[in-house]
């Protein structure tokens, strides 16, 4: 395959920057009902790179990444994946985008009950006709540390290995980028930092890009780069984070927003 | 709780509509039922009563002691008891009828008229020259032999005018006549299609009785005299063999039939309803279970604060009941609706006019019916929300359906479907296999959920090939077996009546063709349309036809033998070898050639005792007594039964000689041309049906089918309310489902393969019910043709291997269908949504 079907060639993976936001704006509502959940965003998300967005609830974290997942459609401004140009294509291109080149993980695990754990880390893929590669796929199932359980149904499987699971399907496929939506939220600390740990190992071994959004303190400071926003604007990003170092910042704009 | 309850319907009223409209379905055709029934039977007797407004007192022949009067029909009215009625007491009129079959050919050579009868009648003028049971509304009323008078129905429906030349027949030769006058009347059977053909009273007791005979005379009441004091008068003029009746006992009498013949319709309609409300109670109970899965939480919640499990019952009950209730009365007014439009629909001749009648017992059944059926259905998940521990509302995870092991059920189900396999088989009669195949429809139900893991499952390699989406539906539709179970077997009982109705109706033709083939040797037979009697005419023309080799007429006469009611059929000794064929177990033909000879068949010969040459007394028609030898013993079918006699013994002791039909063979064999020239022989005449064996197999298909497809009409309601069931569980699964659409859209299966998904999911189901139906069905066939094997010699299994396969594409189109609005929402179900964490 030389060329994807959104008319980039896939050489164009050795850019430096895998996902890029510019005045991304989105609205929800008409009138007086109206609110601007993401006010003209400009992000980068780098290459091999961890970046965890933050923020207190309604700051529009969440929209943000759906925006750029392709999950959710946009009221102004630019969304790419790469090269291609969100924006710009219909639900279906956007649908064989998000199979083909994003990665996700939810909060609630989202597995479907009927495939055992191999199918629904190789469900994209079959979706797309595609064959998984075999060497990567064991590479995948390896460093999530699955390989007995893969014949086990998700309801045989502890929160935490779903989770996994999870993660194995969105790093199955190789994607440009992946997206984490809270994916730790519902489980347990140490299941949680396993789960972390897979994330961070991905991107420092096998060179894959991160996208998560998170409320924990905890979780981001597993990242390379924490993003702040507040209101729908960026407000403030952070290289290399501890947990202490984030949590200063997030009581920083608690008190910002209790006094004015 | 009450209101919870309410608050709840109110809340899921998208989610119950499919279960509203099955009862709604099932309670219109019983509301349907009953208000078309009573409004036709109520317009049947309102124009039954016009009809005998004029009559005060009828005369009639009558038998009155079977056993020792003379085994034929009481004897005709004679004039002279006409002069005497006139003059009675209190009598201000008598008139006398004369009544029998007449045949009109429409311009086109076609018999005129569709209905079921083709009447004449005599013009008996007053002593104002007209007859006020027939008014004219043009010409003048026929006087001579050669003139008629046609009611308007058929004038207008044939182009007759005044004037016309029609050709006509009574009982086989053709008669050409001309139209005087056109008449009104109130008859119930022209009403309804049929054809009335009036001639004066000489002729027509010409044509129909002898001269001076009537069939009826109407004695009518000079003013101030009661019907009863009339009748009273009357019976002191009466013969023995002759009745007085008041008109009113005729009209409460008929009236009285109506309403018997309607109960019976109705009975049977209702049977098709219950079938389409049993069907329902499946939806209901899996909507109600599944309701109360997807409120696990609220009900444990309720459980919680402190409401007892009764409590908890009773609130579901109370949503059965007013769900019932709002389809009960959405029902009843959908089907006095169906009512209305039946009546309007009803071809306007077939019906007589009358109000629309709403019986009291429509409304009551309704409401009925459809708050019980779902309450009944609700009853077990209702019990199931009551054992939902208050811990439940606890719990952050979305309840999981229950996966209750099914050994319970499955060896229940085992057990009944062995015992209905069992009992079905080797049951002696009809009410036997009821049984049986109740026990094994019941059974196979109680298995469903076993069987549908690998008949799904066999399906695999084929939906395999529709990729990711083929696979799922697969594996989504054995995820909750009892739910496809429950949604399978809803379409599998409609399925299986009517594969197993289509297996006995094609068997049974196949042999009747059969038996034709057997016994008839002739290349034709000819008989009157409605097979009324015939004229020994015919068969003297049709013996000297061209080309005709042989012929024999059949006719029958009532006799009485040993105290016992039997027909003797008269048959020409020399010919009916060469016509017919059966196997004699003892004799044969020959012996008819000697007088007082008979052959028999076996069942007959058994019932007597008779060997052969067993002689016996026999009482004829006429009242005279002969002695009879048994001179063979064939063995009998449906076409050639009874006892048979020679013409020239027979005939002597038939008051009015006529036939039932004509066999014939011709030299060369049934040919177009064969056919053409005997029917010229026969003058042309529309009246006469000359048939050959495709022809009488044609006529039989087409009954058959008839019959059939009055079935399929009835039983496409329960298939219709299956159809809902199958859209209600796909709904509801989507409904379920739709975190898992939502990550499935999200990692790129795109609204296409959603719609497929689901789509190939309710085919899967639909096809799965469609298979145990028809299996099913085919066994039913097979049992039922055992019985009916024992009755129809010639009777064997035959599949109707095309209808199975349309019965199966009408599966799969169930399936289609029912997933077209599901599949849509499941394709349009907002992503974000489904895919934020609840």
């Amino acid at each position: 395959m030389t060329t994807s079907p959104y008319g980039a060639p896939t050489a164009v993976r050795t850019a430096e920057v895998a996902a890029r936001a510019t005045d991304l704006t989105k609205v929800y509502g008409q009138g007086e009902t109206q609110v601007v959940a993401l006010d003209a965003v400009s992000v980068d998300f780098r290459r091999a790179e961890f970046t965890a967005i933050m923020g207190p609830s309604g700051s529009g974290k969440s929209t943000l990444m759906h925006c750029m997942a392709g999950l959710d459609t946009v009221s102004g401004g630019s969304a790419r994946i790469g090269d291609t140009e969100l924006t710009a294509l219909n639900d279906k291109k956007l649908t064989q985008l998000r199979r083909d080149k994003i990665g996700f993980i939810f909060q609630a695990f989202n597995l479907l009950p009927t495939l055992n754990a191999l199918e629904n880390i190789t469900l994209p893929m079959d979706i797309a006709g595609r064959k998984p590669d075999r060497q990567w796929l064991d590479t995948v199932v390896d460093t999530v540390g699955l390989s007995g359980r893969l014949k086990h149904r998700p309801n045989q499987l502890s929160g935490g290995q779903q989770q996994r699971v999870a993660v194995a399907r969105a790093l199955a496929g190789r994607p440009e980028i992946m997206f984490a939506d809270e994916p730790t939220g519902n489980l347990d600390s140490r299941s949680g930092a396993e789960v972390l740990g897979f994330l961070r190992n991905s991107v420092r071994e096998l060179g894959q890009t991160v996208v998560m959004v998170t409320h924990d303190p905890v979780a981001a400071s597993y990242a390379n780069r924490v993003v702040f926003l507040a209101d729908g604007r960026i407000v403030d990003e952070m290289y290399e984070p501890t947990a202490d170092a984030v949590l200063d910042r997030m009581k920083a704009f608690d008190a910002k927003g209790r006094t004015s | 709780m009450f209101r919870t309850a309410l608050r709840n319907v109110l809340a899921h009223k998208a989610r119950l509509l499919m279960t509203v409209l099955a009862v709604m379905l099932g309670v219109a055709f019983v509301s349907g039922t009953l208000v078309f029934t009573e409004t036709f039977s109520n317009a049947l007797q309102s124009s039954s009563e016009k009809g005998y407004a004029g009559i005060d007192v009828a005369v009639q022949p009558h038998v009155e002691d079977r056993d020792k009067s003379k085994p034929g029909e009481a004897p005709l009215l004679t004039q002279r008891l006409l002069d005497k009625a006139a003059k009675v007491p209190g009598a201000a009129s008598a008139t006398g009828s004369v009544d029998g079959h007449a045949y009109l050919a429409g311009k086109d050579g076609e018999l005129v008229g569709q209905g079921f009868s083709r009447a004449g009648s005599n013009y008996f003028p007053g002593k104002d020259g007209k007859d006020a049971r027939y008014p004219l509304t043009s010409g003048r009323a026929p006087q001579r032999a050669g003139e008629i008078a046609v009611d308007t129905k058929t004038a207008e429906r044939a182009g007759f005018k005044v004037g016309d030349t029609v050709r006509m027949s009574v009982r086989g030769p053709v008669l050409n006549q001309k139209i005087t006058g056109v008449f009104t009347t109130d008859k119930g059977q022209v009403t309804a299609g049929g054809t009335l053909t009036l001639f004066d009273t000489a002729t027509a007791q010409k044509l129909f009785t002898k001269p001076g005979r009537f069939n009826q005379i109407d004695v009518k009441a000079a003013p101030g005299t009661s019907q009863d004091k009339l009748k009273a008068e009357v019976d002191k003029i009466l013969p023995r063999d002759a009745e007085a009746t008041t008109g009113k006992k005729l009209a409460d009498d008929e009236a009285e039939m109506i309403a018997q013949g309607m109960d019976g319709v109705k009975t049977g309609l209702l049977v098709f309803a219950g079938i389409a409300l049993f069907v329902g109670v499946f939806i209901i109970a899996n909507t109600f279970t599944m309701l109360v899965a997807q409120r696990t939480k609220e009900l444990a919640l309720l459980r919680a604060v402190g409401a007892s499990r009764r409590q908890v019952t009773r609130s579901v009950l109370v949503e059965a009941f007013v769900v019932g209730a709002v389809a009960a009365v959405a029902g009843l007014l959908a089907g006095i609706g169906i009512g209305a439009g039946m009546k309007a629909l009803m071809p306007g001749d077939t019906m007589p006019d009358g109000p629309l009648v709403i019986p009291p017992s429509a409304i009551v059944s309704s409401l009925a019916v459809g708050i019980l059926v779902t309450m009944l259905a609700a009853w077990l998940p209702g019990r199931r929300a009551a054992r939902i521990p208050p811990v439940a509302a606890m719990n952050s995870v979305h309840a999981v359906a229950t996966t209750k092991s099914l050994v319970v059920r499955n060896t229940i189900g085992a057990l009944l479907t062995a015992a209905g396999a069992a009992v079905s088989v080797t049951a002696g009669d009809e009410a036997g296999l009821g049984v049986g195949a109740g026990l094994l429809l019941i059974g196979v139900f109680v298995l469903t959920p076993l069987l549908s893991r690998p008949l799904i499952a066999a399906a695999g390699p084929v939906l395999r090939r529709f990729g990711m989406p083929g696979k799922l539906a697969g594996q989504n539709a054995v995820r909750n077996p009892r739910r496809t179970a429950a949604t399978a077997a809803a379409l599998m009982i409609g399925l299986t009546l009517i594969t197993g109705l289509t297996v006995i109706g094609g068997s049974v033709q196949k042999a009747v063709d059969k038996m034709a083939a057997d016994s008839l040797k002739a290349d034709y037979v000819v008989v009157m349309a409605n097979m009324n009697d015939l004229s020994p005419d015919i068969a003297r023309k049709l013996a000297t036809a061209p080309g005709v080799t042989a012929v024999s007429a059949l006719r029958e006469s009532p006799a009485r033998i040993d105290g016992d009611h039997e027909y003797l059929t008269g048959v020409d000794a020399a010919s009916i070898g060469k016509l017919t064929h059966v196997d004699f177990t003892s004799g044969s033909y020959a012996a008819l050639s000697q007088r007082q000879r008979v052959i028999v068949d076996d069942s007959t010969a058994k019932n007597h005792h008779w060997k052969a040459d067993s002689s016996f007394e026999v009482t004829y028609e006429d009242g005279k007594k002969g002695r009879l030898t048994v001179g063979g013993i064939f063995k009998g079918n449906d076409m050639l039964k009874g006892i048979m006699v020679d013409h020239r013994t027979l005939n002597p002791h038939m008051p009015d000689l006529v036939d039932r039909q004509v066999l014939v063979k011709t030299d060369k064999g049934a040919s177009a041309p064969a056919k053409k020239s005997l029917r010229k022989a026969l003058g042309d005449n529309p009246a006469i049906k000359v048939q050959d064996k495709d022809d009488i197999s044609r006529e039989i298909a087409q009954m058959i089918n008839m019959m059939l497809n009055i079935l399929y009409g009835l039983l496409a309601m329960a298939v219709i309310v299956a159809v809902l069931g199958v859209v209600n569980t796909l709904a509801m699964s989507v409904f379920e489902r739709q975190q898992e659409i939502g990550m499935l859209r999200a990692i790129g299966l795109d609204r296409g393969g959603i719609k497929r998904m689901v789509r190939l999911e309710s085919l899967v189901i639909s096809l799965f019910g469609g298979v145990l139906g028809i299996v099913l069905g085919v066994f039913f066939g097979w049992a039922a043709g055992e019985q009916i094997g024992t009755k129809l010699a010639t009777y064997e299994l035959t599949l109707p291997w095309g209808r199975m396969g349309v019965f199966l594409l009408l599966a799969a189109l169930v399936g289609v269908l029912a997933a077209l609005w599901p599949a849509r929402r499941a394709a349009r179900l907002n992503m974000l949504s489904a895919i934020k964490a609840d």
